[in-house]
């Protein structure tokens, strides 16, 4: 089956409190390309290894967190699609001009019962640097800092994570990869538009809107351990690891950006097809599934958010 | 030239040694490391280090300190005027005594949700 409607993660908008110091840490060292600044001064980047205009946007705040979650859409007419399909689940749909974000085209917003605003685009500009298609070598531009190949997906914290997990796979076709049941109910789900182990996640919290995480995704475990020896170099405040996810099985490590924006690089994962299964875990294992080689979670990962 | 080097006194806890340049929280945790503090309630309260989580939350009771940026869902200009700041985010300019403070996402749950040691 080839990936249709909503294609991957298109961009995320993240706030920071001091901006150069926000830019000098996703460009500098965890290896993205600043593509522009918009005339209201927020911050456009982008890996080297992705076509679209950008994947991440930093806007100066004085609360850090997540501003919007984007996906990208294969066509246009998908955004009228999934405009219907939203509002027929009863959640109001508002729309944002081509060009509100640079090389971006028009649209669709809407919040999700985690309380996260989710927004649809089909259409971006193709930005350099970006991967030549033409005898492309691996690279073009040699990668540097923790040589981040693209904004992979989010993890975010909200409340009403059942309602949240029914509205992504009846309305958005999202599919559960996998899911956390506690004895008190669902505690997270780990979602996949295409075929990676997630796209996007979302752990119960009782404050609704909050972010847990954006990762970027690296070649390999030798890259996991490069960007380890730039986070200890630079003195960038580290959460856990290296270490590896029983859940999705990405190695990973967890860090947070100077606004306290946490951040992971990771490798690997399985290929997810549509017609997997979910797989579950239970208070049991939870632990492992979170963090393999501890195979217990740490006081951060439930607490600590932005 | 060697950086300045100040105390910090965690009220009830114990002694920790700051440098000139280094956020408080880093010399606490260090501290905590050394077996310095004593008698905490709970575990130092350890989250982003970089001001925007609010885990951290102290008092500064006695002493001079610049600061960073801090994010406004824990930190209110209010409490900036009176010194409740999050440790993660200043940086000692002489001794300094500091009272631990209950984050504000903590405190909607009540003091339970906090760690025991």
């Amino acid at each position: 089956m080839a990936i249709t409607g909503i294609m991957r993660p298109g961009f995320i908008q993240i706030r920071v409190l001091d901006m150069p110091a926000a830019v000098e840490f996703y460009t500098k060292r965890i290896g993205l390309h600043q593509v522009t600044e918009g005339p209201d001064g927020r911050v456009y980047l982008k890996s080297a290894d992705e076509f679209d205009h950008h994947s991440v946007v930093l806007r100066r705040a004085d609360q850090a967190g997540v501003d919007v979650a984007a996906f990208k859409c294969l066509k246009d007419s998908d955004l009228d699609h999934y405009e219907k399909r939203v509002k027929e689940y009863g959640i109001p749909v508002d729309h944002v001009k081509a060009g509100e974000q640079p090389g971006i085209g028009r649209r669709i917003g809407f919040t999700a019962p985690s309380g996260h605003r989710i927004e649809l685009f089909a259409h971006a500009d193709q930005s350099d640097p970006k991967p030549r298609v033409h005898n492309p070598d691996v690279w073009d531009l040699e990668p540097h800092g923790m040589e981040a190949r693209r904004f992979d997906h989010s993890l975010l914290y909200g409340p009403d994570i059942e309602k949240t997990l029914d509205f992504f796979e009846k309305t958005l076709d999202f599919r559960c990869a996998e899911r956390v049941d506690m004895p008190d109910g669902l505690l997270a789900i780990w979602l996949s538009c295409g075929m990676k182990a997630h796209d996007i996640a979302f752990v119960k919290h009782p404050e609704p809107g909050k972010l847990h995480h954006l990762a970027f995704e690296l070649e390999n475990w030798n890259a996991v351990g490069h960007a380890a020896d730039i986070i200890t170099r630079y003195d960038i405040s580290v959460d856990i690891g290296p270490t590896r996810h029983g859940i999705t099985r990405g190695q990973t490590i967890y860090f947070f950006d100077p606004s306290g924006n946490r951040c992971e690089v990771f490798a690997g994962g399985y290929t997810f097809y549509p017609d997997n299964p979910t797989r579950t875990w239970d208070e049991t294992q939870v632990g492992k599934g979170i963090f393999y080689y501890e195979r217990q979670l740490n006081e951060a990962f439930l607490s600590v958010v932005s | 030239m060697a950086p300045r080097r100040f105390h910090i006194i965690l009220e009830e806890h114990g002694l920790a040694s700051a440098y000139e340049g280094e956020r408080a929280l880093v010399a606490l945790e260090r501290a905590q490391g050394f077996g310095q503090l004593k008698n905490m309630p709970r575990r130092l309260p350890v989250g982003c280090r970089r001001g925007g989580c609010g885990g951290c939350r102290v008092r500064v009771l006695i002493g001079d300190y610049r600061s960073d940026r801090m994010s406004r869902s824990h930190i209110s200009a209010e409490d900036e005027a009176e010194g409740v700041v999050l440790a993660c985010c200043i940086y000692p300019q002489s001794d300094l005594s500091l009272r631990l403070e209950t984050p504000v996402a903590v405190k909607a749950k009540g003091e339970r949700a906090l760690q025991p040691v």
